[in-house]
Order: structure tokens, then C-alpha cells, then sequence
């Protein structure tokens, strides 16, 4: 079929602990723009769940909250397929394999998806409890205007790049 | 183990942050000569007071507060929890709806030794940093490790509503109970599961194992038709054999300066062992005859009291949770209601059932209109820590002559055979060796 570019997006988080919440936030935003063609998950992170839930998909795009130091709110990319991430990133504790080593092992045994776009969230605090500090939720925005503009664009490029008529 | 021609020599082993283990703590052994002056898992996870702040509520809603305890182990909370609330209210759940908790726990089983077998203690034995650097080398184990993993977890999703904290267990069962038609769409992946861990047993049967035998006090639940894991009298190889309402008698928790979370130990005899090595040495002969078999074909035996040899008896474990779901599912007939009525009544009821790392032991007291009053859980981590303790002084006092890199590596190894979730217990891991 023309134009059909199979895209995932998966946030992962547990809203029930603060800034954690910024990966499930930005997929319910999206989920709401009905972006037409674009399937929208949500994920707890665990690393097995993560890469069945990618499978069959051309392009992937995960969110995530992360911890690099950086201030509250920040926006990081990656492009998974020319980077690897840095694991001390994406701290969460499902017994140490969550969206890193997930993303690390699939690379290793060839499990990537097409294109894997990851975006993380610098999060503020991770206490117990329902909602985002203010600098995160505008980070949320900003993630989800900038994925609704990639997909845009994906989606043309992809077709372009595959030809598909 | 002193010698007097060595000067005395104070050596630390210090790990600062323990990788391939649940939560955050750190492992401290001092030295002296030929002697391990101290060994202290350090736990400084800030403790969670799940027990303080359920209080006050509902008694329905206490499976699905303490399944937050664990991203790992959330149906051993549910159900402690649900039994507790049950034996509280006089009511006890039997027939298909017990055979489902029975199978969502086997799915548990399943994804947590998978994922503690394969991605965070098989690279230790190989000598691999973690599962990524495996996974370069032997991309058919890793492959193998992470497709069981997800079989577990499809098994805890079709019936709890998702893989990590479970939505549809409740007090009296579930809220919805699948088909039979639903449940046979997981036997030919459970069938090819079985056969998968029967393999992982002869791959863990060929890694090398440290001569390390130590002599434990086991405990465990056991059952009288089968290897417990609801419910059952917790017995140990040292003469413990009560109801789980007289745990407390027998075992007591204490404070340690060094730890965040509570240490257990056996009133008048200390440290004691629970999980896998104590179901598997206890209850060997209820395993299911194919688990049975294959333990015994690759030379495993009927006991094991090397921990190292744990990655073995999980494996023996996974054949026998495949095997059992299967059969659960064969025989289910799907229930009229997926749950009883429970009413709330004043009194007093405990719940205990085997975690994959152990007896997790719950006990609330609620009031007439089923408002908790009192709340208490022992989880197994807690439970193992006096033994990861004795295992490391032992197994260092018997290893001084390693190089540095190798002792400190093995220890690591060494607290890992327990699958500590230090997140239950209260959160792991550094290891500091210091030699004097």
C-alpha cells in the first residue's frame, strides 16, 4: 500500500513515581492527535516486553524519563541505530535490564527495528506519587511536537527511501 | 585459618555499586591476616514504609498496594497479600480460581529465573561484564534466555492484565478468569518452554562451580501434593515444622546499623536459608517426575548446599513451572464467578507463599469494616542476608590467594546466587574488601 511506513511509539514510565511519568504522558498526548498510521504504546520498561512490543515495526520511537545530570526538562535524542546509549541514562530497576540494555542487546543479536529513535527526558524527582514538575511537563510538550514533526517526515523520507508506490 | 609467618595484613574488597541485582546497596569485607574480620551487605535503599502507610486502608485494595513493592515479584505480593485477607476473613479459595493463581505464579517463576539464569548470573560464571557481552559470544542462549523470559511474562499477562504489576488479581481471585480457548494459546509456546529449560539445565550443569558447600538451615513451605508454592507449613532440615501463623515464633527480624532492611534469623539458631536451594533440598520429592529426572541426569542430586549450584536448581525450577502450567491448563474448566465474596470481619490473618527468591510472609490485622490496622511482611531478602553474610566470610576465607580482581568478582557472584531484590527488602550493590 502506498505510504504505509508501520510506526511505533512507546512510552515507558510509571506515572506513579513523579517525573517518571514524562514517557507514558507524551504517548497519551499523542495518542489523542490519532496521528493516522502511527500505533501508540505504553510501556513499563521491562527489557523482554520492550523488544516484542517492537517487533514488526519499521520505526520505532521510544520516550523515556532519564538521569544524566543534566537540568530538569532537558531533551535528549538518539538515533539507536548509529549510537549506542548510554546505560547509566535510563536508570530503572527491573533487575537492571530495562530500555538500555534492552536496546544494547537487541543490537547485539540483531533484533533492531529499521530505525530506532530514542528521546529521554531529564526528570527533576522520581518520589512516590502521581505527577510531573513543571519543567518536565513543558519537556513533554516539546517531545510531542517534535515526534508529531518526525513523523511527518519520516514517513515521506521512509517512502521516498523505500520507494514505495 | 591464622597463620604466623605472614605479617598481618588488612585488606579491604570493597564493590560500590553491586551491578546485575535489584535496588541499591554495597558489599563491605575487611581482612586481617587470614581472617575475615567483617563481611556486611550494606543496604542503604531508603526504606519504603509500605507497611506504616497501609494502614488505614481498605483491605481490598492491600494485593495491589504491595504489589508495588516489586517490578520483579508482584505476584508473590498479590497473593501473600489476598491469602492473608482471606485467612483473615475466614474464606479460602480452592478449585479453578486457586488453579489460576497457581499458574499465574508459574508465570512468575518463569520470568524471574529466566531473566536471573540468563541476563544477570550466567554471564558471571562465563566471565562476561553482563548479558550484552554473552549475548556477542552465545547469541543462541541469549536468545533462548530472553524468549522464555517473555513466555513467563505472556503467561502473567493473559491473566493479571499486564507483565509488570498485575491488574486483575484481587482478594477472593481474579476479576476476570480467562477461557480455556484463551489459555491454549500459550501451550505451544509452554511446551516449547519446558523442553527450553530442560536444556538450560544441561547448558547451567557444564559452567564451572567454586567448591563452596556450606551447611544451611533451609526453610520453606511445604505442601503435602505438591512443591509449594501458595500456601503449605513452613518446615526446615533443622526441625522446624509449624503453621505459617507461627512463623514469628520461631523466626525473629532485628535492626543492623550497617542495612536498611530488617535481618531475620531463627530464634536460638540464626541465619537461615530461603528459595531455591530450600525448596529444592526439602522438597525435592514433590517435584514433578520430568524435573525430578532431569536434575538427576546431569549429576545435580537430591540435595545441593553449594549456593553456586542455584543457577542449576532455578533451571530444574523452570522445567518444573512449565510443566506444571501445562498441566493447569489441560485440566482447567473455566470458573462460573473468577471470584468469591470475601466480607470483612475483625480479626487477625496471615498469608505465605514461595517468591522466586523465597518465602514471602505477610500478616495484617483489619477491623470489622476491613480497614487495615496493622500490617507486617517479611520478604525473602530480608530473610537470606545473615547467609549472603556467612556465605562471604566463608567463601573468602577459603579464597585469600585469589588475585584481588578474581575474589572481588566471585563475591559478586557469590551475593547473586541469591537473586537479592534489594528493592523488597527494603534496595543493591557495592562491594568494599578491605585487608588489614
Amino acid at each position: 500500500m502506498a505510504g504505509d511506513v508501520s510506526i511505533k511509539i512507546i512510552g515507558v514510565g510509571n506515572e506513579w513515581r513523579g517525573d517518571d511519568g514524562a514517557g507514558v504522558a507524551v504517548a497519551r498526548a499523542l495518542r489523542e492527535k490519532a496521528l493516522p498510521g502511527v500505533i501508540v504504546l505504553e510501556a513499563t520498561g521491562e527489557g523482554a516486553a520492550l523488544m516484542a512490543a517492537w517487533q514488526g515495526a519499521d520505526v520505532v520511537i521510544l520516550v523515556d524519563a532519564v538521569r544524566s545530570g543534566a537540568g530538569p526538562g532537558k531533551i535528549h535524542r538518539f538515533d539507536a541505530r548509529d549510537e549506542h546509549l548510554p546505560t547509566d541514562f535510563f536508570h530503572y530497576s527491573t533487575h537492571a535490564f530495562s530500555v538500555a540494555e534492552a536496546v544494547e542487546l537487541a543490537r547485539v543479536l540483531n533484533r533492531l527495528p529499521p530505525r530506532l529513535i530514542v528521546y529521554g527526558i531529564e526528570g527533576k524527582t522520581y518520589e512516590a506519587g502521581a505527577g510531573l514538575s513543571p519543567e518536565v511537563a513543558q519537556g513533554v510538550e516539546q517531545v510531542v511536537e517534535r515526534i508529531g514533526a518526525e513523523v511527518a517526515r519520516l514517513k515521506v523520507g521512509f517512502d521516498s527511501h523505500t520507494n514505495i508506490e | 585459618m591464622s597463620t604466623t609467618s605472614k605479617p598481618k595484613r588488612t585488606r579491604t574488597l570493597k564493590v560500590d555499586y553491586l551491578a546485575r541485582v535489584e535496588g541499591e546497596g554495597a558489599l563491605y569485607i575487611k581482612i586481617k591476616g587470614d581472617t575475615v574480620t567483617d563481611a556486611e551487605l550494606r543496604i542503604f535503599e531508603p526504606p519504603r514504609f509500605f507497611e506504616a502507610f497501609m494502614r488505614g486502608r481498605m483491605f481490598t485494595e492491600i494485593p495491589d498496594i504491595t504489589a508495588r513493592i516489586c517490578g520483579i515479584c508482584p505476584i508473590a505480593y498479590q497473593m501473600g497479600a489476598s491469602y492473608a485477607m482471606e485467612d483473615a476473613c475466614g474464606v479460602s479459595v480452592v478449585g479453578p480460581i486457586r488453579d489460576l493463581r497457581h499458574l499465574i505464579y508459574c508465570g512468575e517463576w518463569i520470568e524471574s529465573h529466566a531473566l536471573h539464569v540468563f541476563m544477570l548470573h550466567a554471564p558471571d560464571f562465563l566471565g562476561y561484564q553482563d548479558v550484552i557481552a554473552l549475548a556477542k559470544d552465545h547469541p543462541d542462549i541469549a536468545q533462548m534466555g530472553l524468549r522464555l523470559k517473555k513466555i513467563g511474562n505472556d503467561v502473567m499477562t493473559m491473566l493479571g492484565g499486564r507483565e509488570i504489576h498485575p491488574i486483575n488479581p484481587r482478594v477472593g481471585g481474579f476479576y476476570r478468569a480467562p477461557s480455556r480457548k484463551e489459555l491454549n494459546t500459550l501451550v505451544e509456546d509452554l511446551t516449547w518452554a519446558r523442553q527450553a529449560s530442560i536444556d538450560t539445565l544441561k547448558f547451567t550443569a557444564t559452567l564451572p562451580f567454586p567448591d563452596f558447600e556450606q551447611d544451611y538451615e533451609f526453610v520453606a513451605l511445604r505442601h503435602e501434593d505438591e512443591y509449594a508454592i501458595l500456601e503449605g507449613r513452613l518446615v526446615s532440615n533443622r526441625g522446624l515444622d509449624v503453621p505459617i501463623h507461627e512463623f514469628l515464633d520461631h523466626a525473629y527480624e532485628e535492626h543492623v546499623p550497617h542495612s536498611t532492611s530488617l535481618h531475620a534469623a531463627m530464634k536460638g539458631r540464626g541465619a537461615y536459608m530461603v528459595g531455591p536451594l530450600a525448596r529444592y533440598n526439602l522438597n525435592f520429592d514433590k517435584l514433578v517426575p520430568i524435573a525430578q529426572k532431569a536434575a538427576l541426569e546431569v549429576g545435580l542430586g537430591r540435595e545441593c548446599r553449594n549456593p553456586f549450584k542455584s543457577i542449576m536448581v532455578r533451571s530444574v525450577e523452570l522445567i518444573h513451572a512449565c510443566d506444571v502450567a501445562l498441566d493447569l491448563i489441560e485440566n482447567y474448566e473455566q470458573p462460573p464467578r473468577p471470584y468469591i465474596d470475601v466480607k470483612p470481619r475483625a480479626g487477625t490473618g496471615v498469608g505465605c507463599t514461595e517468591a522466586p527468591r523465597g518465602i514471602c510472609w505477610h500478616r495484617y490485622t483489619i477491623d470489622d469494616t476491613g480497614i487495615v490496622q496493622d500490617a507486617r511482611i517479611v520478604p525473602p531478602t530480608s530473610q537470606n542476608q545473615k547467609v549472603m553474610e556467612s556465605d562471604m566470610r566463608h567463601f573468602v576465607e577459603q579464597n585469600l590467594d585469589l588475585p584481588h580482581d578474581d575474589l572481588q568478582w566471585q563475591c559478586e557472584q557469590g551475593i547473586r546466587n541469591y537473586d537479592p531484590c534489594i528493592s523488597c527488602s527494603c534496595h543493591f550493590l557495592k562491594l568494599h574488601v578491605e585487608r588489614e
